[in-house]
């Protein structure tokens, strides 16, 4: 196997950006990742949905990356959602802890009623 | 009383016809003999040979600056009659005075000339004779020495080779007809370690087969006291160089095996650099060292390197590369390079660069030197030797190279398929390879690419053991920090720090050892039992 470079798209769902990743989430990603966010917090967006559905790969360079972002967000206190990730990743999220600072869901779908369901609350 | 006398030897040169004797003077010497004298040599320059070219020769009467004539002279010598067989001046008979104290007459002289032109053909085969007796018995000494040379070198070359589990351990030699000096050796040595050996005396016949046989008792003797095969080659020159003969010396590749991880090591006395075949393509072994015997005090560079199942290694000799075709072309190392490179799995690596070579020189060229090959090949799949009581799964090297760790992640993978390990333990094992992995190249190789991380899977019974080596200087390791992903939120710790914390969460032990040039990490995975929920 070899590695792929993060591809990032952003789009926009139900006033959430949704973070489009293909590829590994390790060192090389740390560009590609930044200005997703940008691009996706840039319009006054408050949410940001992680797509982790075509990612095979994370390190803990790419855990920190995840951090990074994380920290940046609660900063500016932007909601961070993940969905599409492994059941493996899974367990990674939830050793790391970063499970218990942004909500995680099965998929997109998932994501975004969980962001609707905490908006209506 | 008339005596006659024929030359008591004769040399080869006699055979030369008068007038070509100034050119190969040192050989055109013809000698004549009297009863009481030592036979007379006549140069090949001396001007009496002009005169000896038919009929008999009044030696008295002659008056020459000739060193032979003067001898003859003085022997007392009256008459000289040539004999000439085909043109060609074989001898001369001669007379001393006749025993009527009478000159002789011309009636003698036509005698003795009728008598001499009779005599010479005669003479001629009977020289001819000896000439092909001797011969004969030079040719049968000539042969005698080469069977004893063959003799030797056979008697010194290994019988059978060691059966090494896990390893196909192949040697062919042919020797030139006039033996070469090529050797080769493969040597149990303690702990389970091979030694092998390839090598090549300068010089030909009985004096280089006593040379090789002297350097592979001395280097057998050297390789069971001395691990390092820098060390052994360093040692057999400063023991061979007092008793050198001038002009010759030893090329010689010494390799040490070690079968349970494919871990070799080896250096080189100025012999013809070996190849390897990885999955990476065709590699030259190269390692720096004088030939054996040249000067005392050398040094030899060793390297190492570990070798994955499938890996084969051909040592060789200079009568492969140095061969020739019918047009004078010769085989040359990147021919061999490309040899082996086309060498399929499976198929017989020896086999196949003698058939390359045969189709290369044509079918009816006479071998030029001795042809030595050893292969060594680690076989397949699981068949690797057992280290200990461990199965070895996978022993492998990776350049310090950003992104290797998922090459470490794949091969540990592959290397676990029959094992039965569930899938979220592999994944976790998998994770924890590529953090290890990256830990090494990144902290303890400082990503040189040239220090490579070595992996070996081990499996003992129902337990997994991955380690992870660096080359990085040993120093003691500070205790990782404890992740805080609060602390790391709120901007009072790095966000980086996960790799060792996910490794311990992920397997089941872990070990830190610093020895050998660097640390291990050693994963520790059970296939059963153990909690499942790690991640």
């Amino acid at each position: 196997m070899t590695t792929h470079e993060l591809e990032v798209a952003v789009r926009q769902r139900n006033g959430v950006a949704v973070i489009d990743m293909t590829g590994d989430v390790n060192s090389s990603a740390e560009v590609a990742l930044d200005t997703a966010y940008d691009e996706a917090t840039a319009n006054g967006t408050k949410d940001v949905a992680l797509n982790f559905e075509d990612v095979d790969y994370i390190n803990s360079t790419g855990i920190a990356l995840i951090v990074g972002l994380l920290a940046k967000a609660r900063k500016n206190d932007i909601g961070v959602r993940a969905f599409g990730l492994s059941e493996h990743y899974l367990g990674i999220f939830e050793i790391t802890r970063l499970i218990d600072f942004m909500t995680i869901t099965d998929d997109e779908d998932g994501a975004i009623g969980a962001l609707e369901r905490t908006s209506d609350a | 009383m008339t005596t006659m006398t024929t030359p008591r030897k004769r040399r080869f040169l006699g055979r030369k016809r008068a007038e070509d004797r100034a050119v190969e003077p040192e050989q055109a010497r013809v000698e004549t003999t009297t009863p009481e004298t030592a036979p007379v040599d006549i140069a090949p320059n001396d001007p009496l040979l002009a005169y000896l070219q038919d009929d008999a020769v009044d030696i008295e009467a002659l008056e020459l600056d000739s060193p032979a004539l003067r001898e003859l002279k003085a022997a007392g010598v009256k008459l000289a009659v040539p004999l000439v067989s085909q043109g060609e001046l074989i001898g001369v008979l001669n007379l001393g005075p006749r025993l009527s104290e009478q000159e002789y007459s011309s009636d003698d002289r036509k005698l003795l000339d009728d008598l001499a032109a009779q005599a010479a053909p005669a003479l001629r085969i009977g020289q001819l004779v000896r000439e092909q007796e001797a011969e004969a018995a030079m040719r049968q000494r000539f042969e005698q020495e080469l069977e004893v040379a063959h003799l030797i070198q056979q008697h010194f070359l290994p019988k059978k080779l060691p059966d090494v589990p896990g390893w196909q351990i192949a040697a062919y030699y042919r020797p030139a007809r006039e033996v070469g000096g090529d050797f080769y050796d493969v040597i149990p040595l303690p702990d389970g370690r091979i030694g092998f050996v390839v090598g090549d005396v300068t010089d030909k016949g009985v004096p280089a087969a006593l040379i090789m046989s002297a350097t592979r008792s001395l280097l057998r003797a050297s390789a069971q006291r001395l691990i390092e095969p820098g060390l052994v080659l360093e040692r057999l020159n400063d023991q061979m160089h007092p008793d050198m003969p001038e002009k010759m010396f030893v090329t010689c590749l010494y390799g040490v095996l070690d079968p349970s991880t494919g871990h070799l090591r080896f250096a080189n006395a100025g012999h013809d650099v070996p190849y390897v075949k990885t999955a990476n393509g065709i590699e030259e072994m190269r390692a720096r060292g004088m030939p054996l015997g040249l000067m005392s005090g050398m040094t030899y560079e060793e390297k190492e390197m570990t070798l994955a199942p499938g890996d084969r290694v051909l040592l060789h000799s200079d009568g492969i590369a140095e061969a020739h075709d019918p047009d004078r072309e010769m085989f040359g190392f990147p021919r061999l390079a490309q040899t082996m490179a086309d060498v399929k799995p499976g198929q017989d690596l020896i086999q196949h660069v003698l058939t390359v070579l045969e189709a290369f020189i044509g079918p009816d060229a006479e071998q030029e030197d001795d042809i030595t090959m050893v292969s060594l090949e680690r076989a397949l799949g699981g068949e690797s030797a057992p280290a200990g009581d461990d199965d070895v799964l996978a022993d492998f090297e990776l350049e310090s190279v950003a992104g290797n760790e998922r090459m470490a992640i794949d091969q540990v993978e592959a290397a676990l398929g029959g094992v039965g390990l569930k899938q979220t333990r592999l994944d976790n094992l998998k994770t924890a390879v590529g953090e290890a992995t990256m830990n090494a190249m990144e902290h303890g190789n400082k990503y040189q690419a040239d220090k490579p991380v070595h992996i070996r899977v081990l499996r003992d019974g129902d337990t997994v053991r991955v380690r992870v080596h660096d080359h990085g200087d040993v120093v003691e390791l500070p205790e990782p920090e404890t992740p805080d992903l609060e602390a790391k939120l709120a901007g009072t710790q790095k966000p980086r720090g996960w790799g060792m914390f996910l490794i311990e969460k992920l397997v089941d032990e872990t070990h830190v050892t610093g020895e050998g040039g660097g640390h291990t990490l050693e994963l520790v995975v059970r296939l059963e039992g153990g909690s499942d929920d790690h991640a």
